[in-house]
């Protein structure tokens, strides 16, 4: 017991001191997964917008992997990113292995079906109820997917919170979580408690602020 | 002029059977019929939001569907506010001036003071104006509406009616399906009796509900009236 309050304490002062250490690991961790995030929704919105509104053979078989996709296992993931970007992998000139950037492809892999998924469902929703209007007004294809996009409002907010709470904290917390497993099992508990209280607070941001959007967007597009 | 415009053996499912009808320039014509009738699905037909099972459906001039509007029952508004919905209406059709059009289209129905109001916050009659608007702004040859005035309470109802009656003035053609006898009478200048998926009657408003020729179209009218 008095060694845990020690290790609190330590973890608390760690934090208020601006501990470089931890400080980096943090920021490594936001920034790998906000750039996942970007990177997954410009591509993961079109798509999911496009199977949704798009009439196509073989369009049930793209939801339900995209579906079963979200369930993506991240040590599957891993591994076969680390089989691209290794050295005698296809794409191992790029030199990518065991930097942030081959974490940024990893963590992109594994959002993409959350969003694409999810904005498929929020636009196949929307579509039904514009489809006929959009249609009568002379708004067909890619140019209704667009519309019924731009004018989803709060279904976009849900979507956003969802990329911002799933994409981030999934990003944040492998990134944390492996350091916290690292630090602890080297017996560094300080650091270990002090990032897990970082990343427990981010969570706690993140969730907040995904709350609020939802909120705001609801009162501004009814 | 994309008038008259004709349905020729129309079939739609089991909806509409072998519909030939020739729709002129001019009278405003009123679709009447039961619940199931196929009043909407005739509506869409016309419109070409349905393609039939088999007929065609033939209008007189080039690019038919540009020419067209319709309503619908329940409005169907944008997330954006109610200028940018007439203008993103305006916009598909290519005009020079949305933001004028629209804010003239707004004025038309009443509208222009809500004009940056969120289009989905509005009151339902204010929905259903604003469909209205979106419409005007087209300027189209024929409005079809579907039972517009519906889910509306009876002041609202009368502001949707001035706005078809200007629709009509305007010279615009108006095919329109209602429930409401009282409004068949207001506003159309001939019936289109639907029973079944078949015409069973067409006339002039006033005949078919003094005279009506079918005892199937009597008996809607005196089930129906109670409820006006």
């Amino acid at each position: 017991m008095h060694s845990i309050l020690e290790a609190i304490r330590a973890a608390v002062g760690l934090i208020a001191s601006g501990d470089a250490t931890l400080g980096e690991i943090v920021l490594l961790s936001l920034g790998v997964s906000l750039s996942a995030v970007a990177l997954a929704t410009l591509l993961g919105l079109p798509l999911g917008a496009a199977i949704a509104v798009g009439r196509f053979p073989g369009r049930r078989a793209i939801i339900v992997l995209l579906n079963a996709l979200m369930g993506l296992p991240p040590v599957v993931v891993g591994l076969v990113v680390y089989l691209l970007l290794s050295r005698a992998g296809p794409l191992g000139d790029l030199g990518l292995l065991f930097t942030p950037g081959a974490m940024v492809i990893a963590q992109t892999i594994l959002i993409l079906p959350i969003i694409a998924a999810l904005s498929r469902q929020s636009v196949d929703d929307a579509w039904r109820e514009y489809e006929e209007q959009l249609r009568s007004l002379g708004s067909e294809g890619a140019g209704a997917a667009l519309t019924v996009l731009a004018g989803l409002g709060r279904a976009s907010a849900e979507v956003g919170a969802v990329m911002i709470v799933g994409g981030n904290i999934d990003g944040v917390t492998r990134v944390m979580t492996t350091t916290i497993a690292l630090e602890t099992s080297k017996g560094d508990l300080p650091l270990a408690l002090g990032l897990g209280i970082v990343l427990i607070a981010i969570i706690l941001a993140l969730n907040a602020a995904a709350y609020l959007v939802k909120e705001a967007a609801q009162r501004r597009y009814g | 002029m994309i008038l008259p415009f004709a349905l020729q053996e129309v079939t739609y499912l089991e909806i509409i059977r072998k519909l030939s009808l020739e729709i002129i320039p001019g009278p405003a014509t009123i679709v009447l019929g039961a619940n199931g009738a196929g009043k909407s699905v005739l509506l869409r037909l016309m419109h070409g939001l349905l393609r039939p099972t088999s007929g065609a459906v033939r209008w007189s001039g080039d690019n038919p569907a540009r020419k067209q509007a319709m309503v619908f029952q329940k409005p169907v508004m944008l997330r954006r506010s109610a200028l940018d919905n007439v203008r993103y209406a305006l916009e598909l059709a290519g005009s020079r001036d949305p933001s004028a059009e629209a804010l003239a289209a707004l004025k038309e129905v009443g509208l222009a003071a809500l004009a940056l109001r969120p289009a989905r916050v509005l009151s339902g009659g204010e929905q259903q104006r604003l469909a209205l608007a979106r419409a005007w702004a087209l300027h189209p040859e024929v409005l079809f509406l579907d039972e517009p005035t519906a889910s509306l309470d009876p002041s609202a109802t009368r502001e949707i009616e001035a706005v078809i009656r200007a629709f009509d003035s305007a010279g615009t053609k108006i095919v329109m399906a209602t429930h409401n006898l009282g409004q068949a009478r207001r506003l159309g200048d001939e019936v289109l009796y639907l029973h079944q998926g078949r015409v069973l009657e067409r006339g002039p408003v006033e005949a078919f509900f003094t005279r009506p020729a079918t005892p199937e179209a009597a008996a809607f009218i005196k089930g129906e009236l109670p409820w006006v």
